[in-house]
């Protein structure tokens, strides 16, 4: 596992760590506060900071990626900013959600997707939605970025005006090692 | 019971309450009796009706919020009463219009002639469930929940028969959310 201890995020006053706990701490500040999803190990540190939170910001676990879609867009419609966590096996399942019902009716959320089957080397189950997803998404006019620690300003920035102003779903990517795994 | 007649028993007992709709004739029927802002008429993505409604409820503590379902789209999501049931938000009132057919692809069949919906979301812990299969048994039935801690569950089992030549929602999807929102504050 690899564990980034220190960088400069922002103008390089802060120095900090992206880890899970500042990533969510992050994502609360910007007025994220509604969190729901189904669990991938590769989000599993994000998902227990999301369950310690004590204030405003709550998880909700769904059992399956599309229910989840829809929890996103009963929240952003009763006026809450919208995040779901999945891994990318769950794309397949959310697309007619993002195509029938955000898409058309302008109903944006900021989606975390975990990348399982980068590069062919994960187990079978993984291989081909790992080598597709990315073509999943453009093909269906979703944008999205692959995080990392060095472009976390601009990416969270970037993913903020499509919600905000065009009201779209934005994803982003999320490899192994970027945060880490509970267990 | 048609299922025209069931939806002029039920539009009249809804206020102010944003209500959730099915895709298929929940919608069209609603729609075409009585237009409201605070309906969110969800014309595809069939089956996530419930989830938009939880959504909705969870967000929105004060306000009681309807759900329209069909038996077709709880059936396609039935892990999603499970989520309401664990979430339990007590002004949630689920609404399933039941005539055991996918009636506006041309009536094939569903399952719900053979699995009780009403026993699912008792076995998945909803607080208060009933069933009717009278018209006349709607009103009372509905109000009660209205009046009692959720999430509740409302089957109404209809027969078939929506009139085809009832239109489809004029509204586009963005006009549907905007005015949702504006009416929910």
């Amino acid at each position: 596992m690899v564990v980034n201890v220190i960088s400069k995020i922002g103008k390089g006053l802060n120095v900090t760590a992206l880890t899970s706990q500042s990533f969510i701490e992050r994502l609360i500040q910007e007025d994220y506060k509604f969190f729901t999803g189904v669990p991938c190990s590769l989000l599993s540190g994000l998902i227990y900071e999301l369950e310690d939170q004590k204030g405003e910001a709550r998880y909700v676990p769904s059992v399956r990626e599309d229910a989840a879609v829809g929890l996103c867009v009963g929240a952003y419609l009763a006026g809450s900013m919208p995040v779901l966590l999945m891994q990318n096996s769950g794309l397949g399942y959310c697309l007619n959600a993002f195509t029938s019902l955000n898409l058309i009716y302008k109903i944006p959320a900021l989606v975390i997707m975990s990348w399982r089957g980068k590069a062919g080397k994960d187990a079978p189950e993984h291989i081909i939605m790992g080598d597709i997803d990315q073509a999943l998404l453009k093909t269906a006019g979703m944008e999205y970025s692959i995080l990392s620690e060095e472009n976390c300003d601009e990416v969270l920035k970037k993913a903020k005006q499509k919600i905000c102003d065009e009201k779209l779903p934005y994803t982003l990517i999320i490899e192994k090692g970027l945060f880490d795994e509970r267990h | 019971m048609k299922g025209t007649e069931a939806f002029q028993e039920l539009i009249p007992l809804i206020n102010d309450e944003p209500v959730v709709h099915a895709n298929g004739f929940i919608c069209r029927e609603s729609f075409a009796l009585k237009d409201r802002e605070a309906n969110f008429y969800m014309i595809g993505s069939m089956g996530l009706a419930s989830s938009i409604g939880l959504g909705v409820a969870l967000c929105k503590p004060d306000k009681k919020v309807i759900i329209i379902d069909g038996d077709g789209n709880v059936l396609m999501a039935m892990g999603t009463l499970a989520m309401i049931a664990a979430e339990a938000p007590k002004n949630l009132i689920h609404v399933v219009i039941d005539n055991e057919v996918y009636e506006s692809t041309g009536s094939q069949r569903s399952i719900s002639s053979k699995v009780r919906l009403d026993e699912v979301a008792k076995s998945t812990g909803y607080k208060n469930i009933l069933r009717v299969e009278k018209k006349e048994k709607i009103k009372a039935a509905f109000l009660k929940l209205k009046d009692s801690e959720g999430p509740n569950f409302l089957l109404i089992k209809v027969e078939p028969g929506f009139d085809p030549a009832t239109g489809r929602v004029t509204h586009t999807p963005e006009e549907i959310t905007d005015r949702f929102m504006r009416s929910i504050g």
